[in-house]
């Protein structure tokens, strides 16, 4: 017994927990998992030195250790705290907690275009459920946002600053798997951008790993964008052997075809590990190899079932009730223009296809 | 007439240079120490002393020294903090622009005790010519043998090298400013680790202030204890007073921490009186970054009791009805100026100044901006108040360095201490932009309990 690893108890929203020395109080909280754990948007335990900046993992530390129970006086950055013997610590129970992430939520939306409708990551995106769990109807911002010119940095990677949120995720990724650190933060405050020093591309084989640990839509795959959206879009696991890196990723397909291909993620978002090696992919993984006959494929990929993108699939599905006669006492709406024929995208009867419609079905070449 | 024991010396002529300031006692405390003291009774002596902080924060330097790790093999570092640059605040300028050989004094004897063979000095940008000043007062010193290998045969190397910023506020922050050192973006790093633990190029490292550093030289001259007699309480030794605003005589004054506020602004031997023959209105008495306080406050506590020039008689009261010494930055409103307008000049300061790397501060500061313009320019509602205060609470203590408190404190006081001029800003939006709102009721030396 006496050779055991001494484990540090560590009590997290009343739940107790032993854990390694060294763990931080948000790995505790992953342990037990649930709602007790804190969301986190800059920090990503796959890259060195992330983390501490969002603000939105703050919990409450309401006993040192055993040894010190005082409390700390200030919130506390979970993701960059390591846990004492005995710390209690109050993430959903305290009223601190919650307010200060309400605020962080708030500030995070501040210059957030907002533009989900519109955005790849709609569906996938952190800051989304993030908002959707901890935000606050409304705004009280009545001011311009910051905005910035669409970048496109390489030939692969789109760069949609007014997006971003700073977590600095993708300057690690620079920094740690790429040789060459060819971007980073230019100026500061709410007018710092993330950019390439004068446009520079990034020509690097992973470089698309950016894509993956980006929380929000602020770097998208350009092989990708305004192909589908993700929730329509079926995750299949599947590998290769690649000689760059572990070959295992995620396809998201359409039918047959690839639409897209991501590292494997695990539950937080963060691409999985194997072997202790963590499961980063080429670009040419990611943006070359799109036919199906260039994988292996497993299996289906777990999907969180409260996610979105588990709920694509059209079957059974009730058609709303229709309101619109109603309310215009039995007259239908009259169309003063139909956007078909404005978009120029022709028009598809979806439910007469025999399968599910692809990015094919919508190519005007059948005339 | 309080003693002097830093700017005493800084009225004679070509003082700034070695010769002269050989003449007039310089460099006594290095032979001291390196001859006749250990590192440790020298760290012992700060201790005694009493002195704090000179930079803003107010932590006891002794107790900061005895916490530098001391590992084997490992280097340590000393360095200065001469990022000045918070508004009204300008001592440290002034001492190393007129006195610069009491600095690298002071940094000689500090290295000593903390075994720093290279200590650096980071100054900011804007400090262009002071480089040079500084350059000139080390080459001196080395010349003389106060610096290089073997000094005084003691055995103790040490050089000193001055480092310019880029003009960032928040390199003044230590943690930033040792990013910036190391050559990196000088984002404030998420502590723990302290930098007496982990700080330049991972090594333990001391930073302090200009002054602070200056301070060691009559500490060590005069003996600790010598030194703790002046003052009172936790204040001890002398503090540089950067003196700015409606005031008929701005300027860096030498106070002992005895004196009351109301002496400080109205004697002729300080301040002398508020310019133009009007009133006193509001008062920041320790740098931008801490709370405002109307005239009434000032004075007076909300116990009634004199307020006095010292870090513990500042704060009497907490924010509610106090403010802090900070760095000494003095600045002084009379009744013709505007609080709002006043807030709004701080917050775009503090606006252009976040680091960008903490989203509170980073989006908060830019929001406060705006809604302190709006309501500025008569553009603003009555919930805009409301909402500044709840902006201001959600940065407050969420961010990873202070300069998040320091951009919410100001604003926080400011609609504490003077709601009703803000409140007129709205009602009155077409006054708000011709005229000021005036003295109101804060001059009045009552005491009004605020919560």
């Amino acid at each position: 017994m006496a050779e055991d690893k001494k484990l540090f108890k560590v009590t997290i929203d009343n739940i107790t927990i032993d854990v390694e020395p060294g763990t931080t109080i948000l790995h505790a909280a992953r342990q037990i998992g649930g709602d007790v754990t804190p969301p986190a948007m800059c920090y990503y335990s796959k890259l060195k030195g992330s983390g501490g900046k969002c603000r939105t993992c703050l919990v409450e530390v309401a006993a040192g250790s055993t040894a010190d129970p005082r409390p700390m006086p200030k919130l506390v950055a979970s993701c960059r705290t390591n846990v004492m013997d005995g710390m209690v610590v109050k993430n959903i129970t305290s009223d601190r907690v919650l307010d200060a992430r309400a605020g962080v939520v708030e500030f995070l939306l501040l210059n957030h275009p907002l533009d989900c409708p519109i955005c790849d990551q709609a569906g996938e995106c952190h800051l989304q459920d993030l908002s959707y769990e901890h935000g606050e109807e409304g705004t009280r911002f009545e001011f311009k946002k910051r905005t910035f010119e669409k970048e496109d940095i390489g030939p692969y990677i789109q760069l949609h600053m007014t997006r971003c949120i700073l977590c600095y995720r993708c300057t690690y990724v620079a920094d740690q798997l790429t040789d060459e650190r060819v971007h980073g933060i230019l100026d500061r405050g709410d007018h710092a951008e993330i950019s390439t020093y004068i446009s520079r591309a990034i020509d690097n084989d992973f470089s698309g790993n950016m894509i993956d640990v980006c929380p929000v839509g602020a770097l998208t795959d350009k092989t990708f964008r305004f192909k589908n959206r993700v929730w329509f879009t079926k995750p299949v696991e599947a590998h290769r052997d690649c000689d760059k890196c572990c070959g295992k990723v995620t396809l998201w397909q359409r039918g047959d075809e690839v639409l897209r291909v991501t590292a494997r993620k695990d539950e937080w978002g963060e691409v999985k590990s194997y072997e202790g090696k963590t499961g980063w992919i080429c670009n040419t993984c990611r943006f070359d190899k799109k036919q199906v006959s260039d994988w292996v494929i497993e299996g289906p990929a777990n999907v969180n079932r409260h996610s979105v993108i588990s709920q694509g699939h059209y079957v059974g599905v009730q058609q709303p009730k229709e309101t619109m006669p109603e309310v215009m006492g039995g007259r239908t709406p009259k169309l003063l223009m139909d956007i078909h024929e404005v978009s120029g995208v022709n028009r598809v009867d979806i439910s007469a296809l025999p399968g599910p419609a692809t990015s094919k079905t919508f190519t005007k070449n059948e005339q | 007439m309080g003693r002097k024991l830093l700017l005493d010396k800084a009225h004679i002529e070509n003082i700034r240079l070695y010769d002269v300031y050989r003449q007039h006692g310089g460099y006594r405390s290095v032979e001291k120490a390196l001859k006749s003291m250990s590192p440790d009774q020298v760290t012992e002596e700060v201790k005694k002393s009493g002195l704090r902080g000179r930079g803003g924060a107010g932590f006891p330097t002794g107790m900061k020294w005895s916490f530098l790790a001391k590992p084997e093999g490992i280097p340590r570092y000393l360095v200065v903090n001469a990022d000045e640059s918070e508004p009204g605040t300008f001592k440290d300028r002034y001492l190393m622009e007129s006195i610069p050989h009491l600095l690298i004094e002071g940094m000689i004897t500090a290295s000593f005790a903390l075994g720093s063979r290279t200590s650096f000095i980071y100054i900011r940008g804007e400090y262009a010519w002071i480089v040079d000043i500084l350059e000139q007062a080390i080459a001196e010193a080395k010349h003389n043998g106060w610096l290089g290998k073997n000094i005084l045969g003691s055995g103790f190397d040490c050089e000193i090298y001055v480092q310019r910023g880029a003009g960032a506020y928040i390199c003044g922050e230590e943690t930033a400013l040792l990013e910036s050192l190391e050559g990196k973006r000088g984002n404030p790093r998420i502590k723990p680790p302290f930098p007496a633990v982990k700080g330049l190029w991972d090594c333990p490292t001391v930073v302090n202030n200009v002054e602070t550093i200056s301070a060691v030289v009559p500490i060590i001259n005069e003996g600790g204890e010598e030194y703790a007699k002046i003052g009172m309480g936790k204040s001890t030794g002398t503090k540089l007073i950067s003196a700015c605003g409606n005031i008929r005589k701005p300027g860096v004054y030498e106070i002992d921490m005895t004196i009351s506020v109301e002496d400080f602004i109205y004697s002729d031997e300080y301040c002398g009186g508020i310019a133009n023959g009007k009133k006193l209105k509001a008062c920041i008495p320790g740098g931008s970054s801490v709370p405002i306080l109307p005239a009434n406050l000032l004075l007076k506590t909300a116990k009634g009791e004199t307020r006095l020039m010292n870090y513990e008689s500042l704060s009497d009261g907490g924010f509610a009805t106090g403010s802090m010494m900070g760095s000494g930055g003095f600045i002084v409103l009379d009744d013709s100026q505007c609080v709002v307008k006043h807030t709004y000049t701080l917050a775009r300061f503090y606006r252009h100044e976040s680091c960008g790397q903490c989203s509170p501060c980073r989006e908060g500061t830019g929001w406060m901006e705006k809604i302190l313009l709006n309501l500025e320019n008569g553009k603003g509602k009555m919930s805009d108040i409301d909402l500044l205060w709840d902006i201001q609470r959600k940065i407050e203590g969420n961010t990873i360095c202070p300069l998040g408190d320091a951009a919410a404190w100001p604003v926080a006081a400011a609609i504490r201490h003077f709601r009703d001029e803000f409140e007129w800003h709205v009602t009155n939006p077409e006054d708000a932009v011709r005229r000021n709102y005036g003295i109101g009721h804060y001059a009045d030396p009552v005491h009004v309990p605020v919560g």
